[in-house]
């Protein structure tokens, strides 16, 4: 007597394929999005990426705002690197009304700047390390270097999250005393919180097994998609928008564009490590480069700014890829248009090329590798 | 192999140090001297009544409207005990819309509002939406009974354009802020 299972002889098995909803309210899913996976077994098919959840309608609301008011729209587009996104913004708006920065304020955009960057980067190598299934560790390693850093800006800007610093013209207000010590000591603490992050993942066998050779994107396919930022040159594309055009006082700085070679999601892990050490590199010569006074504000600065009639498209490296505002001002203390490309989503549209042919479980790491921020996407 | 026992080495060494969390609700981790809470309002504890009067510049400017301000004449001032011609009659802030950009501190031409920078600033959750309407008495309780001691101020722009607020008189900045609200209509 045997109690195996035999299938009938005259049917033949039939295989369909199978909806899996993954999100819109799932940990893996970095945010409010949803993705409908068809799936042949454990193979994805077929990707439908259902975005607009968070939809805010940003845009529209900043075009209701004077512009000092929308600088804190700018910061919930992108709430891992706030300070890059309004550095973006304001550099739109002095673009257009011939602002000429002072020197210091410069300096204390970018070293915020590159420090933000280096920030969201731990934040992306903590939630990839739990998209993988490495939960708690490296993730708990890079909240414990993002608090640092964090708790550096909330001493300068008060604020942990939204920091509605920096303005048209300049930065709200000045840095506090010692700023220069403390930027110091945060940057070495982040210094050593990448060695531990390198340490506790480039290397080890599960995590590379799970990384490498997964999805990898031709550079002709990634410049096609749209893709920017680490995404692009983890394909071998050097492209990066503060060498390429060099916006705010980037052309004074040495640093290296780091590339991958496949373009697969254990390249864009690497990049943006890579690219962590150069953001440090950056901030350490901003240090040495910064004025030790000085005005923070352009003279005379009016309490409410008018532009002229014009329209301008600027665009900056967050640590996303690239991120365009265009703003068309018809005159007045408002803006008549201001439209925001956000690079998180140029990214997501790439990824049913990328994970069709995958397993489930890949397409989750392929997700995650994208890095995205679904208040920019849907902004 | 190697890379496992890498890894390994990283989490022996982070286990030693030392911890950077604090037990929260019975240890607090001091708040910066700019820490923005939420707007509260100062009390002039020379005279008895609020810095503020009722000009709504901050309500004017607020990006996601959360406050409502009117303005009356100050009682203070029929008694010559005060400078003030006007005074602030009503003053709500919705909490709860509130988003702490600090743009009414910065406009503001009386130094009257000011982010809280301690924690009852921050420690705010009620069972009820409603109850994050703040009015006058609870948005001046703060200041009024010594909890605020040291509040930040810096306004943006003007400060740097060499208009220090502090050492206008009364008249001078009501005729400012009735030359500004004139220039805005």
């Amino acid at each position: 007597m045997t109690t195996e299972y035999q299938a009938p002889a005259e049917h033949e098995l039939e295989t369909i394929d199978l909806n899996i909803n993954v999100g819109p309210q799932h940990p893996a899913t970095h945010g409010v999005f949803r993705m409908i996976l068809t799936v042949d077994g454990e193979v994805v098919v077929d990707v439908d990426p259902v975005i607009g959840y968070m939809h805010r309608g940003a845009e529209k609301l900043s075009e209701n705002c004077d512009y000092r008011q929308a600088i804190g729209y700018q910061d919930r587009t992108d709430y891992l690197a706030q300070f890059n996104t309004e550095l973006g913004y304001v550099l739109a708006v002095e673009k257009l009304a011939g602002l000429e920065v002072p020197e210091r304020a410069e300096y204390i955009r970018v070293i915020l700047s590159e420090l933000n960057r280096i920030s969201s980067h731990f934040m992306f190598t903590g939630a990839f390390g739990t998209d993988i299934g490495l939960f708690g560790t490296p993730f708990m390693y890079s909240f414990r270097e993002r608090e640092t850093i964090q708790d550096f800006f909330e001493e300068i800007t008060g604020e942990r999250m939204m920091y509605n610093y920096f303005r048209p013209g300049g930065v709200a207000w000045d840095v506090p005393e010692g700023f220069e010590e403390r930027c110091r000591y945060v940057l070495a603490e982040a210094r050593k919180g990448i060695e531990d992050i390198d340490g506790l993942m480039t290397e080890n066998e599960v995590f590379v097994a799970r990384c490498r050779g997964l999805s990898p994107v031709s550079p002709e396919d990634a410049i096609n998609w749209g893709l920017s930022g680490p995404m692009l040159r983890a394909c071998g594309v050097k492209h990066d928008l503060r060498r390429a055009e060099p916006y705010s006082i980037y052309d004074r700085f040495d640093f290296q564009i780091p590339t991958g070679t496949n373009g697969d999601v254990f390249d864009r892990y690497l990049v943006r490590l890579e690219e962590m050490r150069q953001s440090a590199l950056i901030v350490e010569q901003a240090l040495a480069q910064i004025p030790k006074d000085g005005p923070t504000m352009v003279e005379g600065m009016k309490r409410i700014l008018r532009l002229p009639p014009g329209e301008i498209y600027m665009r900056t490296e967050t640590p996303r890829g690239e991120y365009g505002i265009y703003l068309v001002s018809k005159g007045g203390d408002k803006p008549y248009r201001l439209k925001i490309r956000s690079p998180a989503f140029s990214n997501l549209s790439a990824l049913k090329a990328m994970s069709a042919g995958n397993y489930v479980a890949d397409a989750i790491i392929i997700l995650g590798s994208i890095d995205i921020v679904l208040c920019e996407v849907d902004r | 192999m190697l890379g496992i026992i890498k890894s390994i080495g990283t989490t022996i060494s982070a286990a030693l140090r030392k911890p950077v969390t604090v037990q929260y609700p019975t240890e607090k981790k001091d708040l910066p001297h700019r820490s923005r809470g939420l707007p509260v309002l100062l009390w002039d504890g020379d005279i008895d009544e609020p810095f503020c009067t009722g000009c709504q510049v901050c309500a004017r400017y607020c990006p996601v409207d959360c406050m409502t301000v009117t303005m009356k004449d100050n009682p203070n001032y029929a008694e010559g005990k005060s400078k003030r011609k006007k005074i602030v009659d009503r003053f709500y802030i919705d909490y709860a819309r509130c988003m702490r950009c600090n743009i009414c501190v910065e406009v503001c031409n009386f130094d009257a509002i000011v982010m809280n920078n301690t924690w009852s600033g921050i420690e705010l959750s009620r069972y009820d939406r409603r109850d994050l309407v703040i009015d006058l008495d609870g948005l001046l309780a703060d200041h009024k009974k010594g909890r605020l001691k040291d509040p930040f101020r810096e306004p943006m722009g003007v400060a740097h354009s060499g208009w220090t607020p502090k050492e206008r008189t009364a008249e001078e900045q009501e005729a400012a802020a009735a030359k500004e609200e004139s220039g805005e209509e």
